[in-house]
């Protein structure tokens, strides 16, 4: 296992130093450096500026002194619009945010995906089943960005339940609508994962074997069946995290909740290079870590899997 | 000499029609699916809304009607006789000609992008499948180590560093929408590899380019033609997400997600038709493509026989 988990590292490892090294060449193979203004600034205070954020070092330099800062402090450096402003403190500002509702929404979207496609394929061909592939088909024409307006028209405007937007230090009011808006493709995936690979393990040879033995179907599905039938699901839950990481970002713009999406968004349109960067690099690397234990989890649980 | 032509001609029907090909099945099975088959009418008609849309629409897309300026929710209403069938936004801009440039852009998006990953992707997954060994490894671990990557992040790093133009649209989803494409044909090429025509072609001296873009390749279309119509509506998503953030295409330009943007921020001063319109034009295609990707498989995957 130990192994295992080594080889899974070494093809992390670079994975990140590559996407550090590529967006910080890309940075700077862009027309325009981040001062670039309407006005043109004096070129002595251009070179003061440059000075200060280490833009005048030569490329190779600049790149080790990003990485080494990055690995080994965390730290992403000044932001370049907000002169008081690092970084890090940016992040930390809003990743609790994106971490809360991210949170809520990953695990609502589990449950409730493994539950409707379980039901779907135990029941299949029934109004169950039916209402389920329902569900899947139209969440997948139903983005979030789709969602997230067509929320707030129901649940604010006409309804007028729910506030619209903000945060509040995470009052559930404000929480129903973003995790709604994020997790609904997300379940409607899982949902017909699990209902696909649930009709296949029903008509596996083992569960012939449980069903001649005479076992109760309960006990059937929930011991012999549901185990299998979840593996399909469990790979799935590395894009998937990709999938709401980004969406996060369209919750963020959209319900102005603060979460680091915001400050992508916001950096994005400012030009802010070094936010957009840190912001970038943080969920590669988060993405990466996940699919590590996603991989390490799966060959834990499959016992086919050799390492 | 005529007589022969038609001769010939009426032979060619006659074994195409004796000899059901395995595209001739195909089709069959695709006309026979009520969804696949009603997914490709709503598609047809969407292209010629976006084909025709230009002459229909009275207004141009950056043409403001001072009427309606300022106004929307009570001049701007759609209707026949002021020539806004779909309506106005708050500027006096046409939603209708807008809607119509939208899904211009929306679709051209998803097909370049689908066609890049057919040509790369069908490319660089038959030569890493086929070669195999080390090569493939290589090749592989790339793609791997490309997947790991949050592409919506650095799509968005790509279009602000680099300017927001059509052109570096195409190139940012065209880098990225290739990685599943090879990861999928490698699969198929592997399984295609040792079957006998293969071999035979192998032993009658046929050099590998040839037999990549001979015998692999041919027989991929099925699976790529799947693939490809199931990447289109991921393509017009991505670059909705993109306009929906205000990172996309630049005013006057406009596509669906830009729209679904203008519509969701003005549906509180009463003009829904702003949203309404792009959103149902984004519903239908994306339905539409679905359907008939699905459509496809069933028709295509040998698995279903």
């Amino acid at each position: 296992m130990l192994i295992f988990i080594a080889k899974r590292l070494t093809v992390a490892i670079p994975t990140l130093l590559v996407l550090i090294v590529l967006s910080f060449v890309l940075m700077h193979a862009a027309p325009g450096g981040p001062f670039t203004q309407e006005r043109a600034l004096p070129p002595e205070v251009l070179a003061n500026i440059e000075a200060k954020y280490g833009l005048d070092q030569p490329l190779w330099r600049q790149i080790g002194t990003y990485l080494i800062n990055v690995t080994t402090q965390f730290d992403f450096g000044p932001s370049f619009i907000y002169k008081d402003r690092t970084v890090n403190e940016i992040i930390a500002n809003g990743f609790p945010i994106t971490l809360t509702y991210g949170g809520i929404s990953f695990v609502v979207a589990v449950l409730a995906g493994c539950t409707l496609g379980a039901l779907a394929g135990v029941y299949q061909n029934t109004w169950l089943d039916y209402l389920a592939v329902g569900i899947s088909i139209g969440a997948q024409v139903l983005p979030n960005f789709v969602m997230a307006p067509i929320l707030v028209l129901i649940f604010t405007l006409w309804l007028g339940w729910l506030p619209g937007g903000g945060w509040q230090g995470g009052q559930w009011q404000y929480l129903i609508m973003p995790v709604i808006a994020l997790s609904t493709s997300f379940m409607a995936s899982i949902a017909r994962i699990t209902r696909s690979s649930m009709l296949e393990v029903l008509n596996s040879n083992h569960i012939r074997t449980a069903r001649a033995k005479g076992l109760p179907i309960r006990q059937i599905i929930l011991r012999h069946a549901l185990k299998p039938a979840m593996l399909p699901v469990i790979s799935y839950l590395g894009p998937a995290f990709v999938t709401m990481i980004t969406g996060s970002v369209v919750v963020d713009f959209f319900f102005n909740t603060g979460g680091i999406g915001l400050s992508f968004v916001n950096a994005a349109l400012n030009r802010d290079y070094a936010v957009m960067m840190g912001v970038t690099i943080l969920v590669g690397a988060l993405t990466i870590l996940f699919n590590l234990i996603v991989d390490i989890l799966y060959a834990w649980i499959d016992p086919k899997i050799r390492y | 000499m005529a007589v022969s032509s038609t001769d010939i001609s009426s032979a060619t029907t006659e074994t195409e029609v004796k000899g059901r090909s395995l595209w001739a099945d195909a089709r069959k099975r695709f006309f026979r699916n009520y969804a696949a088959v009603g997914g490709l009418i709503v598609l047809i008609l969407v292209g010629l809304f976006a084909l025709f849309g230009p002459w229909i629409a009275r207004f141009e897309i950056d043409e403001i009607d001072f009427t309606a300026i300022g106004n929307a929710a009570q001049m701007g209403r759609p209707s026949i006789e002021t020539g806004h069938y779909f309506g106005t936004d708050d500027l006096g801009r046409d939603i209708f000609a807008r809607t119509v440039q939208g899904t211009q852009i929306s679709l051209l998006v998803g097909l370049v992008g689908a066609g890049i990953a057919v040509l790369v992707g069908t490319v660089y997954g038959a030569v890493a499948g086929y070669v195999g060994g080390r090569t493939d490894g290589i090749m592989m671990r790339l793609v791997d180590v490309l997947m790991a990557i949050p592409y919506m992040f650095v799509l968005i790093l790509l279009l602000v560093m680099f300017g927001r133009s059509m052109i570096m649209l195409f190139v940012g989803i065209g880098l990225l929408s290739w990685l599943d494409m090879s990861r999928i044909v490698r699969g198929q090429t592997l399984s295609l590899k040792n079957r006998e025509f293969i071999e035979a072609a192998r032993a009658t001296g046929v050099s590998t380019a040839k037999i990549i873009t001979r015998h692999i390749i041919p027989n991929l279309l099925g699976v790529v033609a799947v693939y490809a119509t199931l990447l289109v509506p991921l393509m017009i998503l991505a670059e909705s997400f993109i306009s929906f953030l205000g990172l996309g295409v630049q005013e006057p330009l406009t596509s669906w997600g830009a729209l679904i943007r203008e519509g969701a921020g003005t549906m509180r001063y009463g003009t829904l038709w702003q949203l309404g319109y792009p959103l149902f034009f984004f519903v239908i295609t994306l339905f539409g493509f679905f359907f008939v990707g699905d459509g496809l498989r069933d028709a295509l995957d040998p698995k279903d026989r």
